[in-house]
């Protein structure tokens, strides 16, 4: 037992790739605080940002994490791309257990630090402005929130300078992930990575969830929120009810890994399936806690693009919490080769294809909504246009898969990785998108870039299908995923080079994204967005932009369901004020809290309990004495 | 009074809670499934009939139930704005609660001297992971029991204290409805 538990100097040697992505979160961080300290801007970004509560910058920064993030994740596809279209024959660039801590942290990242701070960053920034409130209902643990995702994704990558990181693929399936054979750090970087930001996004489920059913404007019944706010109400839903399963099954694997329990063991009666059921049925929600919001996206502009109310708003509804029900009956479709039978593959199949059902209703909701309207071309309606064409042909190939025999042969294939990547990219990345460029002159207050956006579009609709149609066929050519070294009489080196330059285009459309970013803010003066760019509907639209801190000067009273275009006073409404209105005051406290579950976190990851126990206390000290401040708004 | 309990659940924070309570139900639901799945699983080690002792089950269940009756008692004092009645309910609640995890405390390291600790087989792993686990919420309960003393000691009776008192009295119950389904599943159905 030594002060510093497993960590040792040798924990810092890593091979020559390894060194370079070490290097760069190294080099990434000194430049950073290099740059706050010489630009004398760490006081603004303290006060203005860190300690913030107000829900909008809070947005902010969750978008800002999922961009660096992304940034990373990318990264980590290109070396797989680049391995699996050299590794022809001999070994590749990239050791075996490097390429596997590649792959795992991929899709660690890609799920939870880009896709789901994304989605949080939007709801943030939309929630409380669509549905005429000032904040969110508990902004202090907003905040807390936010900073604990922050911890999970620096615990990530603070993996690659000490350490290592999880080589078992992105959910850690034991036996792989049990200490017999994976006796190193990177599990528990895992384990404690995911549970800290878990957490948070519990705690933000349950605030969206106060929030909306809570702090409506008065006359906003149920039936006359935005879509958006349906599917907000449905995601946070939807995780309130799944991430407690992931903490369990996580805590499970620590206990199994730390004390040595046998829930997952392969001795003494642990069931390494029961892993596998549990972690799937928080899994499978999560994929429709990322969809759900980018649905919501789609269903605010099409209509606006359209110039036409949506069409079929109670079925758009009813669709949403029947996928919010079936999302739960599903999870077995992820292991049909697990042996459970003919009838359980059976009905979990069906079901399968049942939750299809409501997604199809949606696709031509929109199609209808679209028909005969006069539409608008711009950046928000192609990302649409992109994501209707990729998003159907995963929805398809998921129907295919759903039918157990199918998917016997598909199972663990690459016809699969492009099957997820059709719905995870071509779904909610687009979606993401397109509610960034439906957004940002709301929350930026300046207009982007309208031409450099649609090349933005093309360079990523054009890569996406080159790097991930490929795949399908390789797929079907019996491709495994997860290969490091591809056999020269396969067949399958020619597709994977096609493959290879898909993720190179879609390298092209981020730079032109970031170029797309810096035009739009140089010109930023000469663009100004006015309150309402796109006669948007909705009541984001009414306030100024970016939106002053309260939000609302007078709460609006909502009585239809596309409120700006029966009611146009209410742009004037909005910025009259009458009544003073009291913001909660900015704290440090859900940084500092959120700085000590990362100090008990990196302490059980190396064994240092001194410092975990040290991390627990404070985070719950914190806790206690800011209970005793008394606030207006807890 | 039944009505101020209404409007306490219809605030944000009040709602906040059970919403929260929502998702601890899913969570203690994935440990009951957990145990379902494994409690067969003793592998040459201890069945569920040879580590239950009923009747002293049955006290600690007696023990964590009145500590509920006095936290009821508890909240209609706070309402009552009888603040030295809460403060002594309180106390017997905490000192019930405070008994119910010595008891568990005992129970549990008796059965690890007999060996039949939580890394002998998946179900004894699992029972300890179920049964610990409402063990563990009871213990945070009991601090936040005493920080809720401290605070009504120190601001007196505000409404913010009786509504920090309901959320705290939520939970409380909760953790009661929780450990009567462990009692039948675990225990008493232990036995069969």
């Amino acid at each position: 037992m030594n002060l510093f538990g497993r960590l040792t100097l040798t924990a810092l040697e890593h091979g020559f790739v390894e060194s370079i992505g070490a290097g760069v979160v190294v080099l990434g961080a000194v430049c950073t605080l290099a740059l706050l300290l010489y630009f004398k801007k760490f006081g603004w970004l303290w006060r203005e940002y860190i300690t913030s509560l107000d829900a909008k910058k809070i947005g902010i920064m969750y978008l800002v994490l999922a961009a660096a993030m992304g940034l990373r994740g990318f990264i980590d596809a290109l070396m797989m791309r680049g391995e699996q279209a050299t590794a022809v024959g001999g070994p590749g660039f990239l050791p075996p257990d490097h390429f596997a801590q590649i792959f795992t942290a991929h899709g660690v990242i890609m799920i939870f630090f880009v896709a789901m701070p994304f989605m949080f960053g939007l709801l943030n920034l939309m929630v409380p402005l669509q549905i005429g409130a000032r904040d969110v209902a508990f902004p202090f643990i907003n905040s807390l929130s936010y900073w604990l995702t922050v911890m999970g994704a620096m615990l990530v990558n603070l993996s690659l300078v000490a350490g290592s990181f999880a080589a078992t693929g992105w959910l850690a399936y034991p036996p792989l992930s049990e200490l017999q054979y994976s006796p190193g750090v990177g599990v528990d970087y895992y384990i404690w990575a995911l549970q800290i930001a878990g957490i948070g996004s519990l705690l933000g489920g349950i605030n969206f969830l106060v929030t909306i059913i809570k702090m409506r404007a008065p006359g906003m019944k149920l039936m006359r929120m935005p879509i958006f706010v349906w599917t907000a109400l449905g995601s946070m839903s939807l995780v309130v009810f799944a991430f407690p399963v992931l903490t369990v099954t996580l805590a499970l694997l620590t206990l199994d890994r730390t004390i040595g329990t046998h829930f997952f063991t392969t001795d003494l009666g642990g069931n390494v399936m029961m892993y596998v059921n549990l972690i799937w049925a928080w899994g499978h929600p999560e994929v429709y806690i990322l969809i759900l919001p980018a649905f919501g996206i789609f269903s605010e502009l099409v209509p606006v693009f359209s110039q036409k109310r949506l069409f079929g708003y109670t079925s758009m509804v009813i669709a949403t919490l029947l996928i919010v029900f079936l999302s739960f009956m599903v999870w077995v479709h992820h292991f049909f080769t697990m042996g459970a039978g003919a009838d359980v593959n059976a009905f979990f199949g069906i079901m399968t294809m049942v939750i299809s059902i409501p997604t199809g209703v949606k696709i031509f909701n929109w199609l209808f909504t679209m028909f005969r309207g006069r539409i608008v071309f711009k950046t928000p309606m192609l990302w649409f246009m992109g994501f209707l064409f990729s998003f159907t042909i995963g929805g398809v190939t998921g129907v295919l898969m759903s039918i157990p025999g199918a998917d016997f042969m598909l199972h663990n294939s690459l016809f699969l990785v492009a099957h997820f990547h059709n719905m995870i990219i071509g779904g909610v990345v687009f979606g993401f998108f397109a509610g960034v460029s439906y957004w940002f002159p709301k929350i930026f207050g300046f207009m982007l870039n309208e031409k450099l956006g649609k090349l933005v579009f093309w360079l990523w609709i054009v890569g996406f299908a080159t790097a991930f149609l490929p795949l399908y066929a390789l797929g079907i050519m019996g491709m495994t995923r997860r290969l490091d070294y591809v056999d020269p009489a396969s067949g399958w080196h020619a597709l994977l080079i096609v493959a290879g330059i898909g993720a190179c285009i879609i390298g092209l459309a981020i730079l032109a994204q970031i170029y797309q970013f810096y035009v739009s803010i140089r010109d930023r003066k000469l663009h100004p967005a006015g309150d309402d760019p796109w006669n948007g509907r909705t009541l984001e639209w009414a306030v100024s932009s970016p939106p002053p801190e309260y939000n609302f000067a007078t709460i609006p009273h909502i009585s239809e369901r596309d409120p700006l275009w029966y009611n146009p006073d209410l742009k004037k409404i909005v910025h009259e004020k009458s009544a003073p209105i009291e913001m909660p005051e900015h704290t440090a406290m859900g940084f500092c809290i959120a700085i000590a579950a990362f100090l008990l976190g990196f302490g059980m990851i190396w064994q240092m309990w001194w410092l975990a126990l040290l991390g627990l206390v404070a985070a719950v000290l914190l806790v206690i004495v800011y209970s005793f401040i008394d606030h207006a708004h807890a | 009074m039944h009505n101020s309990n209404a409007n306490l659940s219809e605030t944000k924070a009040g709602f906040g809670m059970w919403i929260y309570i929502m998702s601890d139900c899913v969570l203690f639901a994935a440990l009951f499934a957990t145990y379902a799945v494994l409690n067969g699983q003793t592998f040459g080690n201890a069945t569920p009939k040879e580590i239950v002792d009923l009747p002293y089950a049955l006290l600690e269940t007696l023990v964590l139930l009145t500590s509920s009756f006095t936290c009821g008692l508890a909240l209609i004092a706070s309402q009552k704005n009888k603040k030295d009645w809460m403060l002594g309910l309180l106390f017997a609640t905490f000192l019930l609660g405070a008994t119910f995890v010595g008891l568990e405390a005992h129970e549990f390291s008796k059965l690890i001297s007999e060996g039949h600790g939580p890394q002998q087989s998946a179900f004894l792993s699992s029972f300890f992971a179920l049964v610990g686990t409402h063990g563990l919420h009871v213990s945070i309960g009991l601090l936040w029991l005493l920080i809720l003393m401290i605070y009504v000691a120190i601001k007196g009776l505000s409404e913010r204290g009786k509504e920090k008192l309901f959320l705290f009295s939520l939970f409380w119950h909760f953790l009661d409805i929780v450990w009567i389904c462990i009692f039948t599943f675990v225990y008493l159905f232990g036995l069969l």
